[in-house]
């Protein structure tokens, strides 16, 4: 529970209505989307601008409060749990898109814009945002930019990091500065940005963010490509790029995810198939045309047994959304899915996707896979108990050796879902040691007193400071 | 709340909530936006269906206590499940939301409006239709007898709150109560071959308060070729029971309604109210635990039909259809859209009417606020709910609303009444919208002697 000084100090700032310590409301920002983490904070605000956040911070900095700041709560590695209590920051009422510069193609936006409506703002004066994580719909801006999110059009597009420009930030210490701007070019100093984005709110808040917007492509089209086998789908992608085709989106799903996509979407997926390829190309007209060709080809190369192109724009939307719903429609099967996202070089799809398939069967787990195989982007998730402990105990063995195997093979622990509470223990795997070493002095630097999200990404303390307190 | 009646919500929760589908919750958030109350308190997660699942799940596992806070959230739900055809996990909101309800109704006192209008309503005039007969009939008395123009003129009804005033306005003229006792038990089709063997389940405020648009139902269905029966022993549905938390009541309205169906033996049973066709298609859900009736409640829902979608299905959309020319919106039922997927088919009969320009208003699934008795009890949340639909509505420049469902109708007209715009917007049930196009692009008002002569 807050203390009672402090929580006056807050209410003075943002208002008798904008904060909130019922529990009710603690219980309702105890939790994101990540199974397994809840904790209680001890209260909720909501600034109504970037001043009250700025003051919020600096009462919060005082008396050595944590502060999570925190969008929809759509993300997968327990980054907005309050694990250790203190309050959670909400932008309920930041959320206006400040301006469209059609002369320098860029957006302003406040972190409490949902993606979609950006992407849907761009799109109504022919621009377009690419980013699209699969909660894009509910997602908000502040928390694509701290959790660095990627989506669907990772591949040909990039991710959030390629779409931001510049960003207001306040400071742990609560100064408010701003970085980059509507700038092509900009060396001054270090990339402030850069560090900003995927921070997981661990070194201040984001209250604004300039996004490059880019010409809307003139058209696209949608395929399915079917599979008798796992192994094919993954050579198919590995050639589709090898023979310098990017397509804005190449995704894989395994026959599981397929028929509890059908299950939940209807719209007629072929759930015999035991690998399928979504595949989507955007561009001019005769380039699409020529794309999609030389993609179906190979496909079949690949011993693809099938390949659909989508008709229609609604059957080419239809089948995007369904794939965005695949993580939760998994979840029908089992009273638990734990999403993990290992990602490796995309040469190495096919020989991750096989290692998966060994890890599983060892654990006798069951594992579906799905995911941006184009940019080497896998979601293996495992459909359990969480009730079951002892099962739980070999999807952490399983999980573990899924991100050893991933490194191993030149890849990370996480492509785009982020570190937070869930993949702080493997951090080292990917940075090592000094790597970790280096990003826990940058905290340190910054938010002297570790308020800001404090338990998630890594351990705060070194073994060596650990080692001398004991 | 004192300690005692915390520990028995509790326990009432552990007991009652099923654990398995608040584990389906995977807390993505795809509801979140299509929540109204999510919306209407800008963004506030305590009143989002994510928020209460997490809040019922807490109270099980002990990681919070029953608060007035948390009582809140669960009230100021519509129960609209919206949520529900989002959900890519597939949680029944609807079934948790009741079950939480009960929870919390079985063992605390309710606020006066919900006692009052339970303890009246929903345990002594819904279920005996000839209490809702003499309800209704004191209602048609106050408003022929000019009690009604009395009251409006003493301004009596200024001691009422601001909704059930602007409610008394906008109540259809009832009928009398000789004709509400007076209704048919078996119909034979209209100028057509038999089709179907239908029932009608003709609800207990539809048969009495909007006793027409009933009529206007069987005439339908009459047109389309079917023979009808009504079973004499029907019940009302036991939805207004089941929402508010009466789940005994409910099961009793049920057992009531599956044996009165069964004698039938009909092709569909069809209702005209969307709510009450929700509640149908969950009797064997809410039978589930009685051997004795689980597999005659799924014999019963498997023949639960909406009467938009038994008129598409034979075909009643190709024949002629008109009206004068005229814009027109649809405001879904939320209960026949979510409960029974049904969307499609009223705008399909709307679209062939010819004359009719039909213009989708935006969020025209988002619920109108009506919501069984939420626009009495929550009466301020509702008409904020209310307000963005007219606003949406007016936008429209539609001169009718169209509904499936006498909460969304009233609530429709209810809005209408509120903005001023009662001259130029009208809002109807289908139904009664459907019968007036047919007869007129047919040229075939039929006489009451020719239904009296269709009787069996």
């Amino acid at each position: 529970m807050l203390n009672r000084d402090v929580r006056e100090k807050l209410i003075a700032i943002v208002g008798e209505n904008n904060v909130e310590d019922n529990n009710a409301s603690l219980l309702a920002y105890s939790y994101d989307s990540t199974p397994r983490y809840q904790t209680l904070p001890d209260a909720m605000v909501a600034p109504r601008n970037k001043h009250e956040v700025s003051a919020v911070v600096k009462v919060c900095n005082e008396h050595q409060i944590p502060i999570v700041p925190r969008g929809s709560g759509t993300n997968l590695c327990a980054g907005t749990t309050p694990s250790e209590g203190g309050i959670v920051l909400i932008f309920k009422h930041m959320r206006e898109i400040l301006e469209i510069d059609e002369e320098n193609l860029t957006m302003t936006v406040q972190a409490g814009v949902y993606t979609k409506d950006i992407l849907d703002r761009a799109q109504a004066v022919g621009l377009f945002y690419p980013p699209d994580p699969g909660s894009m719909h509910i997602s908000q801006i502040g928390g694509n930019i701290s959790e660095n999110s990627g989506g669907l059009r990772g591949l040909k597009y990039g991710v959030t990091r390629d779409y931001v420009l510049g960003l207001e930030i306040v400071l742990p210490n609560g100064e408010i500065i701003q970085t980059g701007g509507k700038l092509a070019k900009d060396v001054a100093g270090y990339d402030l940005t850069r560090l900003y984005v995927g921070a997981e709110g661990t070194l201040g808040v984001i209250t604004e963010a300039i996004l490059k917007l880019v010409p809307q492509p003139e058209t696209k089209q949608t395929m399915l490509a079917l599979y008798h086998d796992l192994g094919a789908a993954a050579e198919s992608v590995s050639a589709i790029i090898a023979n310098r085709i990017i397509p804005a989106t190449l995704e894989f799903l395994d026959q599981a995810t397929v028929q509890v996509v059908e299950d939940y979407a209807k719209i007629g997926l072929p759930t015999e198939a035991k690998a399928v390829l979504l595949i989507e190309q955007d561009g001019p007209p005769e380039v699409v045309a020529r794309d999609m060709e030389k993609i179906a080809s190979l496909c079949k190369d690949n011993q693809a047994f099938d390949v659909q192109v989508a008709q229609t724009d609604e059957e080419a939307e239809q089948l995007t959304a369904a794939r965005r719903t695949a993580l939760s429609a998994l979840s029908r099967l089992k009273p638990t899915t734990i999403l993990e996202d290992a990602t490796v070089p995309r040469s190495k799809i096919a020989a991750m996707v096989k290692a998966i398939g060994e890890i599983a069967a060892k654990y006798e787990l069951t594992i579906c896979t799905f995911g941006h195989a184009g940019d080497g982007n896998l979601h293996p998730t495992c459909l359990t108990d969480a009730r079951n402990e002892q099962e739980m105990e070999l999807v952490e063995k399983a999980f573990a050796e899924i991100f050893e195997k991933a490194v191993e093979l030149g890849g990370t622990i996480t492509g785009e879902h982020g570190v937070g509470m869930m993949k702080l223990p493997y951090l080292h795997l990917k940075a090592g040691e000094h790597g970790v070493e280096a990003m826990r002095r940058i905290k340190q630097a910054l938010d002297p007193h570790g308020i800001m999200n404090p338990g998630k990404m890594f351990d705060p303390l070194t073994k060596q400071s650990k080692e001398m307190e004991k | 709340m004192d300690t005692q009646e915390k520990a028995r919500i509790q326990t009432a929760f552990q007991e009652k909530m099923d654990y398995d589908e608040l584990m389906n919750c995977t807390r993505c958030g795809f509801c979140l936006p299509s929540c109204p109350t999510y919306v209407e308190t800008g963004r506030n997660e305590v009143h989002s269906p994510r928020g209460r699942i997490a809040l019922m799940k807490g109270l099980v596992d002990g990681v919070i206590e029953p608060s007035e806070e948390v009582k809140e959230s669960i009230d100021l739900c519509l129960g609209c499940r919206a949520c529900e055809p989002v959900c890519p996990s597939g949680v029944n909101f609807g079934r948790l939301l009741e079950q939480a309800r009960d929870a919390i109704y079985q063992s605390k006192k309710p606020t006066l409006p919900e006692k009052v209008m339970k303890g009246i309503f929903l345990k002594n005039i819904f279920p005996q239709q000839n209490r809702m007969i003499g309800l209704t009939g004191l209602l048609s008395f106050y408003q022929r007898s000019g009690a009604q123009k009395l009251a409006q003129a003493t301004g009596v009804m200024k001691l009422f709150p601001e909704t059930m005033r602007t409610m008394e306005k906008v109540l259809p003229d009832v009928p009398k109560r000789s004709a509400m006792k007076r209704r048919p038990h078996h119909l034979q089709p209209l100028h057509r071959n038999r089709t179907k063997k239908v029932a009608f389940f003709s609800g207990c405020l539809m048969d009495t308060i909007f006793m027409e648009t009933n009529d206007a139902t069987m005439k339908l269905l009459q047109y389309a070729g079917c023979e009808i029966v009504l079973p004499k022993t029907q019940a009302c549905c036991g939805a207004l029971h089941g929402h508010s938390g009466e789940m005994d009541h409910a099961r009793e309205m049920a057992k009531r309604n599956i044996a009165a169906f069964e004698e039938a033996e009909v092709d569909y049973i069809i209702t005209n109210a969307g709510g009450c066709g929700a509640f149908l298609v969950e009797y064997a859900h809410l039978l589930k635990d009685d051997p004795q009736w689980h597999e005659r409640a799924e014999r019963f829902c498997a023949k639960i039909k909406d009467i938009t979608r038994v008129l598409v299905e034979l075909e009643f959309h190709k024949q002629p259809l008109s009206l004068p020319e005229q814009v027109v919106t649809y405001q879904d039922s939320c209960h026949l859209k979510n409960g029974q997927k049904t969307f499609m088919e009223p705008r399909q009969l709307l679209e062939a009417i010819s004359g009719v320009q039909y213009v989708e208003m935006k969020d025209a699934s988002r619920c109108c606020g009506s919501a069984g008795i939420y626009n009495i009890v929550q009466s301020e949340m509702s008409m904020q709910i209310l307000d963005y639909k007219m606003e949406q509505a007016r936008n429209t420049n539609a001169k009718t609303i169209v509904t499936t469902n006498p909460g969304c109708l009233l609530q429709m007209k209810l809005g209408i009444e509120r903005e001023g715009l009662s001259k130029e917007m009208n809002a109807v049930h289908i139904v009664d919208f459907l019968l007036e196009a047919y007869e007129r692009a047919n040229n075939k008002e039929v006489t009451n002697q020719q239904v009296a002569a269709s009787q069996v």
